[in-house]
């Protein structure tokens, strides 16, 4: 492990979390978890005393001919791909890193997942197990480090997107995959209406693409895979050839067009595949699709109703990035419907009975 | 230990007199089928763990949502346990019927209401079998991926219940990974969507949840699975080898070399030899062990991990390694393997099915403690597995006419998935908790995270109606468990009360 331990700083502070919960049970003293500090922004304030997570740190255990990774949730996420890349692995799900200091517990806690998603699979597809800490201060274990598990629910998969409001995640087992042996991205010159069309063609072959994205008038693709196939589709594709740090900025939303201007807020639209332009008075250089349409990102001043009742005509729904900025929306996240919210409270109330873990993050009710 | 519902240790349930609940629900669901004489039940007493049978209290065949959510509501009212069923092929007993309870059945909703190509997805309803999904989508170059090996009769419905695999699970994922979407039932009878068209929804993962929750949290009512190209070509490599090992290693080598093949399968000599026996797959009977290496994607891509994977078997040592030469001899193949149980099944009166993981390192060790436990018993193993993802199918073969043999079955089955919870696996990979493996989720769990499980469950159906006695065992009946297994004088779980 010397070797892993060069990537990341090795300690285990999980028994010292445990007490700090079991205390904040006892007294009923709201927590806010945190990892790196670098997703507050997604999600509502919380107003808790801080767990830190950062020193719980390291990779548990890493055999790459198992395809499985198990690490500390305060783990760096480049310490982690660092590991990973030496062994020519990768984390399937590419996810966002919004700053150094983003953790692999905050990734999974968020649920995000970057440009390769629709092809891979989201965060939570690569979880195979936790260690989580309960209400109660007890650390325990779900599912573990195979690929094949149905014993008993899957609690992991639960806690990926639960934003830390079921519990908190300690050590994470992941599936992990191969980097593939080749790569080529390329940009082409289309308009919108005719990408779309042209993806949704693409994607009914079993064509090497794992990220398509169309911005101002050009279709973005990567091709990954065998060299041969990789090559053959991209002869045949015939685009002008792309660096593939476009996708790390579309990922981690450095690109150009994450600049705000003051009236305007960042909305994440999540749509059914192969879904036509939403007749939304928004500039087509405003918004940006992403995960082959069915993620647009948006520049807006619209309100949230106008824009959240769009998306579930099309069967999606919005999240708004920027709920402190000028127009954003205080409930970043799509309002439940009232039978899938009760179930919801019914959850929290169970594994958190005394709201002590990050209340209100995801829903001011709970 | 017995695993038939024993409310001393699972639980009370209300005792309701038959043909009260049968004229209350005949009211209350007027139009609904409703079996009650015992020639008509029958046939839904077990399911594909035939070896346990229980006839329910009445059967409802309903045709309509209306239809569910009247009965849900009525048998919540009354607090008549609920068991859903789907095409009953499932091997852990999980649609097992109970005596006080009404068994409902969702074979009748078994019509694929759309198939989308440009979104690639596909809606149905549970009751539609799972072949019978990729059989739509084939005009579009479309198909469902998990294929467990009874997909030509089990019902989607069940596979979202049990989160189905099958061969190709390492690549393409199981269940949970290929459905976006489950319209829900809950047991008060409320319409719940979870999932969505989009590629995630709001709140938390309850599709995640819902996924092998094995008919414990809500009725499955609709389903929308995501369907993938069909790969271009697939070609299959089969390697024989003098051992057991060597054949183990090889698997974790081809993963070493970067290739995620899209099925890797291995079988052992009693397995080959039944099947070559039954199907005549062209396997080599001389061989101790052999591997099936698929590799699907784009024909340029496959051609080089062929070579890639016959170098890597080869300097495995391998003693011989063929190419199907076209697709008939690549299903002749897959032939084998895919009916390795009912092969097995031709050499012995029985056989029991388990269904363990391990990481893929622990191999050699449990296919050791296989043998020995294979030989104190007497009962012969016959080892199928789902090399590519650690899933292991040992085939233990009894006759259960012998006095005493099923109960050996059972024993030698549950030491099995004790020696891969200690490799650090688990109990199921694919084939569900149900009732067959209850009481092997006390050695896999702590009382602690089986109390997280039970304020699951509470979450979603406080009165523990629906499916009651599967999946979750009880802290008693693992109290009980416990206490009939102890290792080096200590009690697994000392602070439980005992009965």
């Amino acid at each position: 492990m010397t070797e892993l331990a060069m990537h990341a700083a090795d300690r285990d502070i999980a028994d010292t979390l445990c007490d700090q919960v079991r205390s904040a049970y006892e007294t009923r003293t709201p927590l806010r978890i945190v990892g790196g500090d670098t997703r507050a922004f997604y999600g509502r304030p919380v107003d808790g005393q801080a767990l830190q997570m950062a020193e719980h740190s390291g990779i548990v255990s890493y055999d790459p001919v198992e395809l499985v990774v198990t690490v500390r949730a305060g783990t760096r996420l480049s310490a982690l791909q660092a590991a990973l890349a030496e062994k020519h692995q990768m984390l399937g799900f590419e996810p966002p890193m919004f700053g150094e200091a983003s953790t692999i517990g905050g990734a999974v806690a968020t649920g995000l997942s970057g440009p390769r998603r629709p092809w891979a699979g989201a965060a939570r597809d690569f979880v195979l197990g936790t260690r989580v800490i309960t209400q109660e201060g007890k650390l325990l274990r779900f599912g573990g480090e195979v690929m094949k598990n149905v014993a008993g629910y899957d609690l992991s998969r639960l806690m990926a997107g639960a934003q830390g409001t079921l519990g908190v995640l300690t050590d994470i087992s992941f599936k992990v995959l191969p980097i593939p042996n080749a790569t080529h991205s390329l940009r082409l010159p289309i308009n919108l209406e005719d990408a779309l069309k042209k993806l949704a063609e693409l994607g009914r072959k079993p064509l090497p693409i794992t990220a398509a994205a169309w911005h101002n008038g050009e279709l973005f693709l990567r091709l990954e895979g065998g060299n041969s196939s990789v090559s053959a589709t991209q002869a045949q594709l015939n685009g002008e050839p792309l660096d593939a740090s476009f996708w790390t900025s579309l990922r981690d939303h450095t690109h150009d067009f994450f600049q705000l201007s003051d009236d305007q807020a960042l909305w994440r639209l999540s749509l059914p595949p192969h879904t036509s332009p939403l007749a939304l008075d928004i500039p087509e250089a405003d918004i940006f699709y992403d995960w082959a349409g069915c993620q647009r990102w948006v520049k807006t001043s619209l309100d949230a109703s106008t824009l959240r009742a769009a998306c579930a005509a099309a069967g999606g729904h919005a999240t708004c990035y920027t709920p402190h900025a000028q127009g954003g929306a205080a409930d970043p996240f799509t309002p439940l419907n009232k039978v899938v919210e009760k179930y919801h409270r019914n959850l929290k109330a169970e594994l958190d009975a005394h709201g002590i873990f990050n209340p209100s993050r995801l829903y001011a009710a709970f | 230990m017995n695993i038939l519902f024993d409310e001393r240790l699972d639980g009370e349930l209300v005792q309701r007199d038959k043909s009260e609940v049968l004229s209350d629900l005949q009211q209350a669901v007027p139009d609904m089928t409703l079996l009650h004489r015992e020639e008509d039940l029958r046939p839904f007493e077990c399911d594909g763990l035939a070896a346990y049978r229980v006839l329910p209290m009445l059967v409802a065949l309903p045709e309509t949502l209306q239809q569910v959510e009247g009965l849900l509501k009525r048998c919540h009212t009354l607090g008549v346990p609920v068991v859903t069923r789907g095409a009953g092929t499932g091997l852990s007993g999980g649609a097992l019927p109970l005596e006080q309870g009404v068994l409902l059945v969702m074979s009748r909703f078994n019509k694929i209401l759309s198939v989308d190509p440009d979104a690639r997805m596909a809606r149905v309803q549970p009751g539609v079998r799972n072949l019978a999904i990729s059989e739509a989508a084939a005009p579009f170059g479309l198909y469902y991926a998990p294929d467990p090996s009874s997909q030509i009769a089990c019902s989607i419905g069940g596979n979202v219940a049990e989160n189905a695999g099958g061969v190709h699970c390492l690549k393409y994922g199981l269940t949970v990974h290929n459905v976006m979407r489950v319209d829900v039932l809950t047991i008060e009878g409320e319409h719940m969507t979870l999932g969505a068209e989009s590629l995630d929804a709001p709140g938390f993962d309850l599709l995640a949840l819902i996924n092998g929750s094995e008919g414990m949290l809500g009725v499955v009512t609709e389903i929308t699975v995501k369907l993938l190209p069909k790969p271009e070509t697939a070609k299959v490599l089969m390697a024989s080898f003098d051992d057991v090992e060597k054949a183990g290693r090889a698997v974790g080598d081809i993963i070493a070399a970067g290739i995620i093949p899209g099925g890797l399968e291995m079988m052992d000599k009693l397995a080959i030899k039944a099947a070559e026996d039954f199907v005549k797959a062209g396997y080599p009977l001389d061989a101790e062990a052999i591997l099936l290496c698929e590799l699907d994607g784009v024909e340029a891509d496959v051609d080089d991990d062929c070579d890639t994977v016959r170098r890597v078997l080869e300097a495995a040592g391998a003693t011989n390694i063929q190419q199907a030469r076209d697709e008939a001899e690549r299903a002749k193949f897959w032939a084998g393997r895919k009916n390795a149980f009912p092969a097995v099944g031709r050499m012995s009166p029985d056989y029991y099915c388990m269904d363990g993981t391990i990481p893929r390192r622990e191999l050699p060790r449990v296919l050791k403690g296989i043998a020995a436990l294979s030989e104190e018993s007497g009962l012969a193993v016959a080892n199928v597995f789902h090399a590519g993802d650690g899933n292991m199918h040992p085939l233990i073969l009894f006759d259960a006419n012998k006095e005493g043999q099923l109960a050996l079955a059972e024993e030698v089955g549950g030491k099995i998935l004790e020696l891969c919870v200690a490799a650090g696996g688990s109990i199921t990979g694919e084939h569900g908790v149900g009732r067959e493996k209850i009481n092997q989720m006390c050695s896999q769990f702590q009382p602690d995270e089986i109390s997280v499980f039970h304020a699951l469950k509470a979450a979603f159906d406080p009165k523990r109606l629906l499916n009651p006695g599967k999946n979750i065992p009880t802290l008693a009946r693992c109290a009980e468990f416990g206490a009939m297994h102890v290792h080096n004088n200590e009690l697994p779980h000392p602070d439980l009360p005992r009965f």
